[in-house]
């Protein structure tokens, strides 16, 4: 059996002219990149544009990659980045992002407190057996602010630090770690209602001192 | 450290790495509040369920059309 080869031998053949390196290289990444799309745009069809576009920046921008981040975060903050135009355009905005301009500090000041505290029924692994987990926890994930989803995928999901995280959207990475704070504990708010086991819920005893 | 102050500093504990002392005082107020331990629990759970959640399948009409433009574009940028 062959190992397959690492993503960076794959950049360096497809640097030098090797398409079947270059469609390895997106074999491997086209579920992962349409996956985050889908999450970050919602319907299938802006997912379908924003992974062709993802690719084929990647594509065009090839050359430039050096591995200072792997080629999976390189790739990620492209496919980020075709999703914000898309959305953008959605809501007829420019597509530099706004929000970079105009970012405001967020603080740790207003952080909702978690109301529904229980240990959960089953654990995740037994949980992602059931066909509605899954269902529910993208419901979960589509309800938050985008501006919450965004760093929860990239952080959480796709597993870029929070550096990275904090470059793809143009962020500070103190806003990185609020929104993230936020985007976990609504997450956790809304499956544990779901998940959660009601008999050992803990109610009123929790004292803030 | 109180509830609050934990909550402040969440994502540090559960990413680490996190100051030792700050560490010692999450720990220490952990032990002897039961519900920011469930609350904690919760957000390790929760973030576990979507790190391991399942992809969408790329639509196969999509998958081709996606590589068969990718092929054209790479030869176009090649020549």
């Amino acid at each position: 059996m062959t190992t397959p080869a690492p993503d960076t031998e794959l950049v360096h053949r497809a640097q030098a002219g090797e398409l079947a390196a270059f469609e390895e290289l997106v074999s491997r990444y086209e579920q992962r990149v349409y996956t985050l799309a889908r999450r970050i745009v919602g319907q299938e069809q802006d997912a379908e544009d924003v992974t062709q576009q993802a690719f084929l920046s990647a594509l065009e921008h090839l050359e430039t990659f050096r591995g200072e981040a792997s080629f999976a975060t390189w790739l990620t903050r492209i496919a980020t980045h075709a999703a914000l135009k898309v959305i953008r355009k959605r809501q007829g905005l420019p597509t530099v992002s706004l929000e970079a301009m105009t970012e405001e500090q967020e603080t740790y000041g207003s952080i909702p407190h978690p109301e529904y505290i229980a240990d959960w029924r089953e654990s995740p692994a037994e949980l992602a057996t059931h066909g509605e987990t899954q269902q529910l926890i993208n419901v979960a994930l589509a309800g938050l602010d985008e501006k919450h989803r965004l760093v929860f995928l990239l952080r959480d999901v796709e597993g870029l630090s929070v550096k990275e995280t904090a470059a793809a959207l143009q962020l500070s990475e103190v806003n990185v770690k609020v929104r993230l704070l936020r985007a976990r504990l609504q997450l956790r708010e809304q499956l544990t209602r779901a998940f959660g086991d009601e008999r050992r819920r803990i109610t009123g005893g929790h004292v803030h001192e | 450290m109180n509830c609050d102050e934990l909550l402040a500093m969440l994502n540090e504990y559960v990413d680490g790495p996190v100051d030792p002392g700050v560490c010692a005082e999450f720990e220490k107020h952990l032990a002897g509040c039961n519900p920011c331990q469930v609350v904690v629990d919760n957000i390790r759970q929760t973030i576990t369920l979507y790190k391991d959640g399942q992809p969408y399948q790329l639509p196969a009409a999509f998958q081709r059309k996606l590589h068969a433009s990718l092929r054209q574009q790479f030869t176009q940028l090649r020549r």
